[in-house]
């Protein structure tokens, strides 16, 4: 029931901010549309096994603070992929040696895996293209691979996996 | 000021666009493409939108920026990916100066 309830407000505040600047009736519309979309969206977006497990409120708040600093690692880390991707874009002598590798991964629960898998295709030099659930492997493309090495960590990964590790697990 | 500083942002924003548009045309398969596209395209839209945000202020315009943005840093990678996986399934071969290719190897096993 508390995430249908969270899933109602989120709804209702993309409503408001795409029908900017609100007033009384923008207001209504919001919560009518927002009710619908809630009941219609509610199976789908939230977990098919009801209840939620109970957690502290500091908790909570330390998992949203480890959030916050998931962001800023995660822009500061686009800002060096972009500036590596055309570093080498602009090299005459095309600096590249591509390839695929597979890497370990510890993280289980699915969104915490989503969230590992769009990071890393964000960062310096890397595609994800498949993930295998039951074994744990993440398969990336590199842009550039520096040694021969099967499976193998890479330090950008394992920061990710900490941090989101202390978020959703 | 505020178009000032938005205007420099979407200027840089521009500029890793056309990087990525370089990249699209000078690397050598699917994947570096994708890697190229993914990553500029992303930042690239992004500064422009968040530069017309700053640009607009709080008004109807700047906050569906804003909106927009959020979408775009959402799902641009999850196209990214879903477009490499694709194009190995389907059989594109990756290019001859390739280093490694684990993932050929366990494809099968994968469902």
């Amino acid at each position: 029931m508390i995430y249908r309830i969270m899933l109602f407000l989120l709804w209702a505040f993309v409503w408001l901010l795409l029908s900017w600047p609100p007033n009384a009736a923008k207001i209504v519309t919001a919560m009518i549309v927002s009710i619908f979309v809630s009941l219609l969206t509610a199976d789908i977006l939230t977990s098919r096994k009801g209840t939620a497990p109970k957690k502290s409120f500091i908790d909570i708040c330390a998992r949203i603070s480890w959030f916050f600093w998931y962001v800023v690692v995660f822009l500061w880390e686009c800002l060096k992929a972009n500036i590596d991707v055309a570093y080498r874009v602009l090299h005459p002598d095309l600096p590249i040696r591509p390839g695929t590798v597979k890497i370990k991964t510890n993280l289980k629960s699915d969104i915490a895996l989503t969230f590992l898998a769009n990071s890393l295709t964000l960062t310096p030099g890397r595609t994800t293209i498949d993930i295998d659930k039951e074994r744990g492997f993440i398969y990336i493309h590199k842009l550039y691979i520096r040694k021969e090495t099967a499976v193998g960590k890479v330090d950008a990964v394992e920061k990710f996996e900490n941090i989101l590790g202390k978020i959703f697990e | 000021m505020n178009e000032t500083i938005g205007g420099i942002i979407i200027i840089i924003g521009v500029i890793f666009d056309f990087f990525g548009c370089i990249g699209l045309i000078r690397f050598p398969d699917v994947y570096n493409r994708l890697q190229a596209s993914a990553k500029c395209v992303t930042l690239g839209t992004s500064g422009i939108l968040f530069g017309l945000f700053i640009y607009k202020g709080f008004t109807a315009t700047g906050i569906k920026a804003l909106l927009c943005l959020v979408f775009i840093i959402l799902t641009a990678p999850v196209s990214a990916h879903v477009l490499a996986r694709g194009a190995y399934r389907s059989g594109v071969k990756p290019w001859d100066g390739s280093v490694s290719d684990d993932y050929e190897k366990d494809m099968k096993n994968i469902k």
